[in-house]
């Protein structure tokens, strides 16, 4: 009889060693306002620091816009649309969205570092979803250029004039392409506001807009707080606004804009229900709820945020979510094995504290996995709740903080009703081995995105966009051209 | 659904109770078997070719890197299955387990050498208490088209040989026809007949055709008592890959958070190079945890991987890569 089943080998205590993405990122130390394709100072000289939300180390300084900037950006983008931009061919606007984004493509690994060095999120995320996906938006956008009137057959696509935008912060460069890639392509200007916690990556693409070539005064972006949004959504000469951000605002910008002869498109928050059903494959759901809830820190507004799993499965796949949540690597940002990253400001952290805290005084059970976290910067721990009733604030509010909050189901209808009694609807997700399931309750979860046995996908060919309080209109693929034309 | 020795699929606990000893049950007058109605779980391929993806994004470097390729070197079974093995070529891949690469010292040996049973003899001679384990196939590896009683006889030879481990084949043909009951009692025999003969339990996942299956088997085996559940024989393609390992390693863990029995796995055929096994253990490590970082609970079933590992160590430790003349072969 053999010994070897006696010898026992002890296991190897392995940690990955640091594997920070080491590209400069190319920061300036001080960033002007862009408009009428140069850099300009700001009006009233005010200039505020950027930081790195994971060090909360100044990265450089960036210009304030006021209202006086933002009338100064919409003359200029006045001006480029009625001399140049709306009177040239879709082909030549083509040919610079093209540039764009075979600019973008090639300098991919320094926007993804300045991205996750702004922002906070992971490198791997930075560098995998945000700067390809970026340019995918340009790249698709810019086909469409010259190919309008396939898009509309029998009917004129007229451009709209000047755009005003305004980005959040949870996906800068994206965010910024989204906006600007379609409203370029169906012949319209736009004036930007990046959000005031992230606006290297857009002042970099303003500099790579230089680079292209693209005619002075098509784009500019003004970089500030609220008030420079304010100004922009109430300035006279602006024909549409196209906001992603808070619901807050959404509302106040419908407001605003009553009685006007503005066009508006409105993306805003969302409280997903991610449904799994006891079919379902178990193991690869449980990386589906990962990713719908950790991705990007859960600073996502279609962010899988209310987890509804059937009974028969809930004991496994909340045992197996803890098991993975375990593993998951929290720190810095650049490390390239990193998988959640640092809170994007202060204030955010704040928020989702306060919500976190409201889970527990409900009457919600918490658990978090015992990971360290750096000393420095903001942080906020992987965080799930059960026992979660629906009228607890946690399973109602917009968190956009890596907290899921999950609820049991028995019947199909149930889920349904669940999965639909919120205020949002912007998107959803059901896992089941059965296709017919599939269409069957995605067709009746009120939502404007749902996946199947998977979650967070985009694609530039994809519409996006939400059902009631989540917001009005839709933005990616062919539906995405139309808030920015005219049909005749 | 699977069913057990007597018509019943047993849950996994009562499964294990199968005496060593005699092959029978073991069961108190007051315990049934009774039967674990959960169903295998469904897997998807496209998540787990996603999750397989992200796992490969791990960068894996410097001082972690060195521990990673020492304990992949551990790990491995060398192996040689050619109908032209001869006894020379066997002791020269013995001398090469104990001696992976005298030129950069502390390197840790290979885990075990594999070779058919003819072989067992000749590799436990050069071997002897070095702590290397002799592994041999058997049950007409490696198609597994014999027999019953001829399947027994090869196992048999081999044991009496002196293999310290058993790497068999399920009956693939009846796996396919549904027969599962037949190829659980054909698994749990031979584990009575190993006793304490290590047994791996080769699926050849590359002709099961799902990952729905290979959940499936994976299940049966670790239910029938196999110590570890093996992906291929070599022998066919696709042999190990790296998403047919996972869902393996998934049964591993489901399997331990039942039973509370750490069971092991090998992936074999097809991992070359020291990158690929890096990034095996990386899905090792990640889906199982630290506890499987070891030669207990998991193996490389492999040809080549040896030199592949060696070429990487010495870059690590002297910066340059040497050419693969300077690597003895193993065989």
């Amino acid at each position: 009889m053999s010994t070897a089943t006696a010898e026992k080998t002890a296991p190897l205590q392995w940690n990955y060693a640091p594997a920070p993405e080491s590209v400069d990122p190319q920061f300036r130390k001080r960033y002007d306002l862009f408009i009428d394709g140069k850099f300009v100072a700001p009006a009233e000289g005010n200039y505020r620091p950027s930081i790195n939300p994971a060090r909360e180390t100044t990265l450089a300084e960036v210009a304030d816009a006021t209202a006086p900037d933002v009338d100064k950006a919409v003359k200029a983008a006045r001006k480029a649309y009625t001399k140049i931009w709306s009177k040239m061919s879709g082909k030549e606007r083509g040919k610079y969205i093209y540039r764009i984004a075979r600019l973008l493509q090639e300098r991919a690994r320094e926007f993804a570092v300045a991205e996750t060095m702004n922002g906070g999120k992971s490198i791997r995320e930075s560098r995998d979803t945000d700067i390809p996906l970026a340019a995918a938006h340009f790249f698709y956008y810019a086909g469409w250029a010259d190919k309008l009137e396939y898009a509309f057959p029998g009917r004129k696509a007229k451009s709209l004039g000047v755009c005003g935008q305004v980005i959040p912060w949870n996906f800068p460069l994206l965010m910024a392409a989204w906006k600007i890639a379609p409203a370029l392509a169906t012949g319209n200007t736009v004036v930007l506001k990046p959000a005031d916690t992230t606006p290297l990556t857009a002042m970099k693409l303003a500099e790579l807009i230089q680079d292209a070539g693209l005619p002075a005064g098509v784009v500019n972006i003004i970089p500030g707080g609220r008030p420079t949004g304010a100004a922009i959504v109430q300035h006279p000469d602006i024909d549409k606004i196209a906001f992603t951000g808070s619901t807050a605002v959404g509302k106040w910008i419908q407001k605003e804009l009553a009685g006007t002869k503005k066009r508006y498109t409105l993306e805003l928050g969302g409280k997903a229900a991610n449904i799994i059903f006891e079919d379902a494959a178990i193991d690869q759901a449980v990386e589906g709820i990962i990713n719908a809830i950790f991705f990007n820190q859960g600073h996502v507004c279609c962010a899988g945020s209310r987890l509804l799993v059937q009974e028969g499965v809930a004991d496994t796949v909340i045992a197996k979510l803890k098991q993975r949540m375990a593993t998951l690597i929290i720190g810095d940002p650049l490390d390239k094995n990193t998988d959640i990253g640092a809170i994007n400001s202060k204030e955010q952290l704040g928020r989702i504290e306060a919500l976190v805290a409201s889970g527990a005084e409900e009457g919600a059970e918490m658990w978090q996995p015992s990971c360290e976290l750096p000393a420095k910067g903001f942080w906020f721990r992987p965080t799930l709740f059960t026992n979660v009733s629906q009228s607890h604030r946690i399973c109602r509010d917009e968190i956009f903080g890596p907290v899921l909050s999950i609820l049991t189901f028995r019947t199909e209808d149930e889920a349904v009703e669940k999965a639909n009694n919120t205020a949002y609807g912007l998107s959803g997700g059901v896992w089941t081995d059965k296709g017919a399931k599939i269409f069957k309750v995605t067709r009746q979860v009120r939502a404007g995105v749902i996946w199947a046995n998977t979650f967070n996908k985009f694609d530039p060919t994809s519409p996006f966009g939400g059902y009631k309080e989540s917001g009005i209109g839709r933005e990616g693929g062919w539906h995405g051209l139309q808030p920015y034309v005219e049909l005749e | 659904m699977v069913y057990g020795t007597k018509g019943y699929r047993f849950n996994s606990c009562r499964a294990r109770q199968i005496s060593v000893v005699t092959g029978e049950l073991i069961m108190q007058a007051s315990q049934q078997p009774y039967p674990n109605w959960q169903p295998s779980p469904a897997v998807d391929q496209v998540g787990v070719e996603e999750r397989i993806a992200r796992l490969n994004t791990r960068s894996i470097k410097k001082e972690s890197k060195v521990q990673a390729l020492k304990l992949a070197l551990s790990m491995i079974d060398q192996t040689t299955l050619e109908g032209s093995d001869s006894a020379g070529k066997v002791k020269q891949m013995c001398y090469k387990a104990l001696h992976v690469h005298d030129a950069l010292p502390g390197l840790p040996h290979v885990a075990a050498v594999c070779v058919y049973p003819t072989m067992v003899r000749v590799a436990k001679a050069e071997l002897k208490s070095s702590g290397i384990h002799v592994a041999a196939v058997a049950t007409a590896f490696p198609s597994g088209q014999a027999d019953h009683d001829t399947k027994i006889q090869d196992l048999r030879y081999a044991i009496s040989e002196g293999a310290d481990e058993v790497d068999m084949v399920i009956s693939r043909g009846a796996y396919l026809r549904g027969e599962y009951n037949y190829v659980y009692d054909e698994i749990a025999e031979f584990k009575s007949i190993c006793g304490d003969v290590h047994l791996k339990v080769i699926l050849e996942t590359g002709e099961l055709g799902t990952l729905d299956r290979v959940r499936h088997a994976s299940d049966l085996a670790l239910a029938a008592g196999g110590d570890f559940i093996k992906t291929s024989t070599g022998k066919v393609q696709p042999a190990a890959t790296q998403p047919v390992t996972l869902v393996m390693l998934e049964a591993v863990r489901d399997f331990h958070q039942r039973t509370g029995q750490k069971r092991g796995m090998k992936p074999a055929g097809g991992i070359k190079t020291a990158k690929q096994a890096i990034q095996y253990l990386v899905i090792v490590n990640e889906t199982l945890g630290p506890d499987w970082l070891t030669p207990d609970l998991f193996r490389f079933g492999a040809s080549t991987l040896t030199n592949d590992i060696l070429m990487q160590l010495v870059k690590e430790s002297t910066g340059v890569y040497q050419s693969s003349d300077y690597f003895s072969q193993a065989g």
